[in-house]
């Protein structure tokens, strides 16, 4: 589905990522972990098209059409969501009017009519009960005031209602208590299905509990250092990131 | 391919003023230039009582002896006063009973404005009273509201047919004398609306005009006046749009509002007149005066949607003379390209628990410039006022301005003042969390512009609120960088 090859990313001449190679299939999920400041956060916004970042080399491109000349919109048209690690406010744009609007423009994307409005009643109550979201949440101006747990849910529940093809989940689980880690992984795995894909960057193994991944990659300094299955997010877990810095220093 | 700002913009700057179309009727025009003899020429051509014809020259001599303000924070070239025309009307024909009789161009021109006068006798509940150019040409609904005593008209109607109303109170919230443009709309007005709402009587419609200018170098002085008895209410609406034209077009318009206790009239406004190209030439010049009184207990709520002009100098006000009155303003303001607007409010505060709300939303682009001026007044013997404002700016780009001039002036120590205001700017990252949702960038722009404006836009009458919200979004076209 998603083809990462020798992925060079820079912005105002800084290099920060050097040579990414990630192959992401239907049905997989692909957790990308690392310290802080190691790349992951650019990384999910050059697949999604961040116009900053300006890519020196490598190509990404998904179902074999290269994403490079998309503009993030369309990206998003095809299937592809991210859910920020710091989702922004918009004042005054309700959840609700806000889920409506990206649901609406890409149907509009894909020339379909607006969805009726009943269903999108009945779409929008369906996932906020999975994520146990409260009906005044809805109505809130987007991100405005959220907690962090809050922002987090919020986004996991437009994932939930766009049901995007390959998801990329920055961080979610930041900021989440134990119970909304639960439900928010719950709602995750739902999605979990053989033609969609989702990569889970975090740098605990703790939402790997609840999501379990198909392969782990470490990202150091901008370049996948290790992958391995699922036991390698224990093994970092154990021993920190310092013996793989060390590891790749050699 | 990435549609970029750049290419964006581009494709924006070609795109022509939509309502941008002259209209080709035969005109009633009188020669240029201003002086006496325009003066009583306008007032025989309306067929006016001597009474109106002397009020119009005591504000013409008043006029002359008076200075252009230049107090406001906008730049523009003075307009040649004897260079305008101040009167034409559209036709002969004074009036017609049904549309069959209007100039099948004039309906032409209501269609392309996408107001035709069919669809607006469907929507239910609006009554229009369409000013084409100075001549009203066409009223509806009339019959209804004539069954409830409520006047309905263009001035220069009530004028002849209810003299004593207007010489009764035209003139008693904006004198004659008010200021420069108040004095040179009293001289010249040609026409406008008269609503009369008799006592305890809730108008059961939203009254609606459409104004319009139409003939080339022809200013427009519009003169309205609404009375709301003792216990009535009405809503009423105004909106607005202009031919493309290249030379500035003057516009100095009086409205007077009169709430009598316990009256409440709600006054609304999209105006959109043409704002000049993108290199800021053309456009309208709006010098407009509005005020309302309040006796006691009786409410005015000013809402307006500024999109248009080159050049807006506007502060809809309140006068809360009577005790518990309540004046509220609510106002988005938009400026792009090189527009100019000052606008804001007065709220006097003469009575005893008085209350006035100002929201103030302006919105600047491109090199625009975009000023709040509010003036918050507690008079001595107006215990226990109260005013709560909030000015909030939002800004695109880095090369417009926006202003926030608040005047507060307080001779009671039992006043509650409040002011907020807060400055902000749509952020590449709203943007692009927008976009990544599958919102382009232009639509993304909408949505938190509106959301900035949810405020002011939840206030206007529902069919007026989806026409400001798409206003909104034309004039922010290509503002993006
Ligand atoms: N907009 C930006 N401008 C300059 N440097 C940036 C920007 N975004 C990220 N960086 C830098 O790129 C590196 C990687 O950041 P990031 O992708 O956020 O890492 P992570 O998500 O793994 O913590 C860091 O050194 C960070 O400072
Ligand atoms: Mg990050």
């Amino acid at each position: 589905m998603l083809k990462i090859k020798n992925l060079h990313a820079s912005i105002d001449d800084k290099k920060i990522l050097k040579g990414i190679n990630l192959e992401v299939n239907a049905g997989e999920v692909h957790a990308i972990m690392g310290p802080n400041g190691s790349g992951k956060s650019t990384l999910a916004s050059v697949i999604a098209g961040k116009e900053e970042f300006e890519i020196k080399k490598g190509s990404i491109s998904m179902e074999g059409e290269d994403l490079e000349e998309l503009a993030p919109e369309e990206r998003a048209h095809k299937g592809i969501f991210l859910s920020f690690q710091y989702p922004v406010e918009i004042p005054g744009v309700s959840v609700t009017n806000f889920i409506k609007t990206a649901i609406n423009e890409s149907r509009k994307a894909r020339g379909m009519e607006d969805m009726p409005a009943n269903e999108m009643l009945k779409l929008i109550r369906e996932k906020s009960q999975m994520l146990d979201i409260d009906r005044k949440f809805l109505s809130r101006s987007l991100n405005e005031g959220f907690s962090g747990g809050e922002k987090k849910r919020n986004e996991i529940f437009q994932m939930a209602v766009m049901e995007p093809k390959l998801a990329i989940l920055d961080e979610t689980d930041s900021g989440l208590d134990i119970d909304a880690l639960r439900i928010v992984a719950d709602g995750v795995n739902k999605l979990r299905s053989k033609d969609k894909a989702i990569i889970v960057i975090t740098h605990y193994q703790r939402l790997l509990e609840y999501i379990v991944p198909d392969y782990v990659h470490v990202l150091h300094d901008g370049k996948i250092v290790k992958s391995g299955t699922k036991e390698l997010a224990l093994e970092l877990e154990e021993k920190g990131y310092d013996w793989l810095k060390q590891e790749a220093a050699v | 391919m990435a549609y970029t700002e750049e290419e964006l913009k581009k494709e924006l700057e070609t795109k022509e003023y939509e309502y941008g179309f002259y209209t080709d009727i035969e005109s009633d025009t009188l020669p240029k230039g201003l002086n006496e003899d325009i003066v009583i020429a306008i007032s025989k051509k309306k067929e006016e009582p001597d009474w109106m014809t002397q009020w119009r020259l005591e504000a013409f001599r008043a006029w002359q002896e008076m200075k252009e303000p230049e107090w406001a924070n906008v730049k523009y070239k003075k307009p040649d006063f004897q260079d305008i025309s101040y009167y034409s009307a559209p036709n002969k024909k004074p009036k017609y009973n049904s549309l069959d009789e209007v100039d099948p161009e004039l309906l032409d021109t209501f269609k392309k404005l996408g107001i035709s006068v069919d669809e607006q006798k469907k929507l239910a509940g609006v009554a229009v009273d369409i000013v084409m150019d100075s001549v009203s040409v066409a009223t509806t609904f009339k019959k209804t509201l004539a069954e409830k005593g409520i006047i309905f008209c263009s001035i220069s109607e009530a004028i002849q047919e209810h003299p004593e109303l207007v010489k009764k109170y035209i003139g008693t919230v904006v004198p004659k004398k008010d200021n420069f443009y108040a004095a040179l709309n009293s001289a010249v007005f040609s026409d406008g609306s008269f609503c009369y709402i008799p006592k305890g009587v809730r108008c059961p419609m939203e009254l609606s005009t459409y104004f319009r200018i139409n003939q080339a170098g022809t200013g427009q002085f519009e003169r309205t006046l609404v009375i709301a008895e003792e216990g009535s209410y009405v809503s009423y609406l105004e909106g607005c749009t202009a031919p493309m034209r290249d030379e500035n077009q003057l516009h100095a318009a009086v409205v007077e509002l009169i709430a009598l206790d316990n009256a409440e009239i709600k006054y609304s406004t999209v105006q959109n007149w043409f704002p000049g190209n993108k290199e800021g030439k053309g456009g309208v010049y709006n010098f407009v005066t509005k005020r309302g009184l309040c006796e006691k207990n009786a409410k005015i709520s000013w809402t307006q949607v500024e999109t248009g002009s080159a050049v807006t100098w506007k502060y809809p006000s309140c006068i809360l003379k009577g005790d518990h009155s309540i004046g509220e303003f609510y106002s988005i303001a938009v400026t792009n390209n090189y527009q100019q607007a000052d606008t804001g409010t007065k709220m006097i505060h003469l009575g005893k628990n008085t209350r006035s709300t100002i929201i103030s939303k302006g919105i600047s682009a491109g090199h625009s410039q975009n000023s709040y001026r509010g003036l918050v007044q507690v008079n001595s013997r107006a215990e226990n006022a109260r005013n709560f404002s909030q000015c909030d700016s939002l800004l695109m780009g880095n090369e417009c301005g926006a202003h926030t001039f608040p005047y507060i002036e307080v001779k009671n120590k039992t006043a509650q003042i409040e002011h907020e205001a807060t400055t902000s700017k749509i952020g590449e990252d709203q943007i692009f969390y927008c976009n990544q949702r599958g919102i382009d960038t232009e639509k993304a722009i909408a949505l938190i512009v509106n959301g900035f404006s949810k405020e002011v836009l939840n206030k206007l009458p529902m069919e007026f609120a989806v026409e400001a919200q798409k206003l909104l979004e034309i004039s922010l076209e290509g503002s993006v960088g």
